[in-house]
C-alpha cells in the first residue's frame, strides 16, 4: 500500500486526540515481549516510470511527467520497464532472496484521488523475490538476523496537497490538489517476517535495519535512497505480548516514519503506549497509526479491516515475468560486495578502532568517509572532519549531515591542505565555512580570503625574533632542554600572525634559533 | 445456487463507491449469484493438470526499454479535469479516508 500525504488530517487528529499514557520503557520490557515487523518502500531511480515512458524525476512542475497511463485514461495500456525488473531482482539477490520463476502483477483496488486508475498495479501472491535474510548490527554491537518475507514490485501514487481550513483541522479543509508526476514511479516493497527477541533493542534494530536497506539500495545504484525525499519510506508494525504468552499480540502499523530517528522513536512509543493499555486491561486495536515527528507521538488512523478488502486479481494487461536462470546469474555477478563484508574490509583498510568504526557507522558516515579517503584524504583525517567539525555544524543547523553543501572531494582537499601544512586547523575551519556558504572550492576560498599559511620563513623569523626580544630568558631555557618553554613563543607568534602560521614550522624555527645561539 | 447476501452487496457497493437502493440490493444479489455460478461451472471442467492462467496468450517477459518518451503538457493533462488549481487537479476534501 502506498503512503498517503495526509499531513493535514494527521495534525487534525493530533489536536483532537487526548494524550496517550505511556508505561515506563524499562517496566514495559520487563512485563512484555516485543515483536516488530517492517515494511520498507524503495523508490527506484530508473529513467522512466514502471509502466510508461514518462520521466521519473523529483521536483518537476506538477503534472508535466504524466500520460494516459498515469492519469488512468480508459484504454491506456501499461508496458513494463525492463530496467525496473532488473533492479528489483538486484534488490532481491542482495537480500539473499529467492527469485520467483514466475512473477505476476496484480490489481489492488481502492479509491483515492492519488491514484486515477482506482487500482494500484502491484504484486500479490507471486512477488518477484521471497525468503531472504539480512544480518543487522545494532549500536551495542549485537547482530540480529532479520528474515525477509518478500520483496515485490509496485507503483507509487500521486502527491496530494490539502488546501484550506484556517483552523488547520480537516473539517476546515476545502479541497485537495493532486500532482500525478509521482504516480507510476517504480517501487519495491520489502517486507520482513516478524522479528522476535530484540527486547529493549527493538527500536534500534528497526532503525539499523532501515539504514542497512538504504545502504544496500544506494550501493546497488538502484535508488537515490534519500529519505527526506521519500525515496525510502518505512511502515513499522509493533505488537507486544505478556512474557511467556505464545499467542502474538494485536499489532499496529505506524506510517509516516521517514527518518531513521523517527523509526526508533515511533517503535519505542508504540511499545510504551501498548504496554500501558494492556496493563490497564484495555485491548489493542488493530489499526494504522500516524507518526508525528513534532510531538513525538503516534495517533490513530483507520481500523484495518474494511479498507484491506482490496479484491486483488491478476493484471490482465500484463504478461508474467519469468526471469531465466542465466539472467539472474548475470545480475548476481554485477552485485557489489555486501554491506557487512564492506564494513569489515573498510575497518581493516582504515585501521580504525572498533569504537571509532561503530561511531562512523552509527553516524551514517561510511559512504562519506569512504569517498573522502578515495579522494586522497588519510582515513583518520577524513573521520575527524566528518564526525567532528561537520557533524557539529550539521547538528547546530539541525540538518542531516548528508545535506551539508560539501562534497567528499572538498573535505579531502581541506584535509590535504592541513596535512601539507598549508592550512592550520583554524584556517581550515574557516575554509570549511566558506565551502558550506557556497563560496566555491577550498583553493578558490583560500585565494579569495587570503587564508594560506605563511610559509615564508623570513616573515616567520621576523615575528619570532620580535617575540624573543620581549622574552629573552626563553632561549636560555630551551638550551637547558626545557623545550616546553617554546610554547609561549609559539603562541605569541601565532597570535601575531593572526593564526595564519604553521605552528609546527614556528616551533622548528624557535628551536633552530636557540641552537644557533 | 450461491447465496449472495444483501450485506455482501452493500459491502461491495461501499468498496466500489456506488450508491444502491434497497430494490437494487435485491436485484444485484440475484444477478451476482448468477455470475458467480456461471464462473463456477469452469471449475467443473478444469482438471488438476490445467494450470491457472492470467493471460490468454502464453507469453512472458515483455519489457520496455528504460527510455523517456513524450509526456502530456500540463495544459493537456488538466484539459479534462473538472477543476484545477496551480497546475494540479482539484478534488473534494477527503474526510473519511486515511
Amino acid at each position: 500500500m502506498v503512503q498517503k500525504d495526509d499531513g493535514l488530517r494527521s495534525r487534525a487528529e493530533g489536536e483532537l486526540m487526548a494524550k496517550d499514557q505511556l508505561m515506563d520503557y524499562q517496566k514495559a520490557l520487563e512485563a512484555y515481549e516485543v515483536v516488530i515487523g517492517l515494511e520498507v518502500h524503495v523508490e527506484l531511480n530508473t529513467n522512466t516510470k514502471m509502466f510508461c515512458g514518462c520521466a521519473n524525476v523529483f521536483g518537476d512542475e506538477p503534472n508535466t511527467n504524466v500520460c494516459p497511463n498515469c492519469l488512468g485514461f480508459p484504454g491506456a495500456m501499461p508496458a513494463v520497464n525492463g530496467k525496473a525488473i532488473e533492479n528489483s531482482i538486484k534488490i532481491g539477490l542482495a537480500l539473499d532472496c529467492q527469485i520467483a520463476a514466475t512473477g505476476r502483477f496484480a490489481r489492488k483496488n481502492y479509491f483515492y484521488p492519488d491514484l486515477a486508475k482506482n487500482f494500484q498495479t502491484s504484486q500479490y501472491d507471486e512477488p518477484i523475490a521471497f525468503e531472504g535474510k539480512i544480518d543487522i548490527e545494532v549500536p551495542s554491537g549485537k547482530v540480529f538476523t532479520v528474515e525477509i518475507e518478500r520483496a515485490h514490485m509496485e507503483e507509487d501514487a500521486g502527491k496530494l496537497t490539502h488546501v484550506g481550513g484556517s483552523t488547520g483541522r480537516i473539517q476546515g479543509a476545502e479541497y485537495s490538489l493532486v500532482d500525478f508526476n509521482r504516480a507510476g514511479v517504480p517501487l519495491v516493497e520489502i517486507v520482513t517476517k516478524p522479528i522476535y527477541g530484540a527486547g529493549d533493542e527493538a527500536p534500534e534494530l528497526a532503525a539499523a535495519y532501515v539504514r542497512s536497506i538504504r545502504e544496500i539500495v544506494k550501493n546497488l545504484g538502484v535508488s537515490d535512497a534519500r529519505m527526506e525525499r521519500g525515496n525510502v519510506r518505512c511502515d513499522a508494525n509493533v505488537s507486544i505480548r505478556p512474557k511467556g504468552e505464545a499467542k502474538l499480540g494485536t499489532r499496529t502499523e505506524t506510517k509516516n516514519v521517514n527518518s531513521l530517528r523517527s523509526i526508533e522513536r515511533a517503535v519505542k512509543y508504540e511499545i510504551q503506549r501498548q504496554a500501558h493499555l494492556l496493563s490497564q486491561g484495555v485491548a489493542i486495536i488493530q489499526e494504522t497509526r500516524h507518526w508525528h515527528e513534532d510531538r513525538g507521538a503516534t495517533s490513530s488512523g483507520r481500523p484495518k479491516s474494511d479498507a484491506d478488502d482490496y479484491r486483488y486479481f491478476p493484471e490482465p494487461d500484463l504478461v508474467p515475468i519469468k526471469p531465466s536462470k542465466e539472467w539472474i546469474e548475470q545480475i548476481r555477478a554485477t552485485l557489489p560486495e555486501k554491506p557487512a563484508v564492506r564494513r569489515k574490509r573498510l575497518m581493516e583498510l582504515w585501521g580504525f578502532s572498533e569504537l571509532e568504526f561503530r561511531d562512523v557507522v552509527n553516524s551514517d558516515l561510511l559512504d562519506e568517509i569512504d569517498e573522502t579517503v578515495k579522494a586522497g584524504a588519510k582515513p583518520q583525517a577524513a573521520r575527524k572532519w566528518w564526525t567532528g567539525e561537520l557533524a557539529r555544524i550539521a547538528n547546530s543547523e539541525n540538518k542531516d549531515i548528508n545535506e551539508l553543501a560539501i562534497t567528499p572531494l572538498q573535505v579531502a582537499q581541506i584535509a590535504e591542505l592541513v596535512e601539507s601544512g598549508k592550512l592550520t586547523d583554524r584556517l581550515a575551519r574557516e575554509v570549511l565555512t566558506g565551502v558550506l556558504a557556497g563560496e566555491g572550492d577550498p583553493a578558490a576560498i583560500i585565494a579569495a580570503r587570503g587564508l594560506e599559511v605563511v610559509s615564508d620563513d623570513g616573515a616567520l623569523l621576523a615575528a619570532i625574533d620580535k617575540v624573543l626580544a620581549e622574552q629573552p630568558d626563553v632561549l636560555e631555557k630551551i638550551r637547558e632542554g626545557k623545550l616546553q618553554a617554546a610554547g609561549a613563543v609559539i603562541g605569541a607568534v601565532m597570535k601575531a600572525m593572526s593564526g595564519s602560521a604553521d605552528a609546527a614550522r614556528v616551533r622548528e624555527l624557535v628551536i633552530q634559533r636557540a641552537t644557533e645561539g | 445456487m450461491t447465496e449472495i447476501t444483501p450485506e455482501l452487496v452493500r459491502h461491495l457497493a461501499g468498496l466500489a463507491r456506488i450508491e444502491v437502493t434497497e430494490a437494487e440490493v435485491a436485484q444485484f444479489a440475484s444477478q451476482l449469484a448468477l455470475i458467480v455460478d456461471s464462473v463456477a461451472t469452469v471449475k467443473a471442467v478444469a482438471s488438476q493438470d490445467i494450470v491457472a492462467t492470467s493471460h490468454p496468450i502464453p507469453m512472458a517477459n515483455v519489457f520496455r526499454e528504460d527510455v523517456v518518451t513524450a509526456s502530456l503538457t500540463q495544459e493537456q493533462a488538466l484539459s479534462g479535469a473538472a477543476d484545477s488549481d496551480s497546475g494540479r487537479f482539484k478534488v473534494s476534501a477527503i474526510l473519511d479516508e486515511d
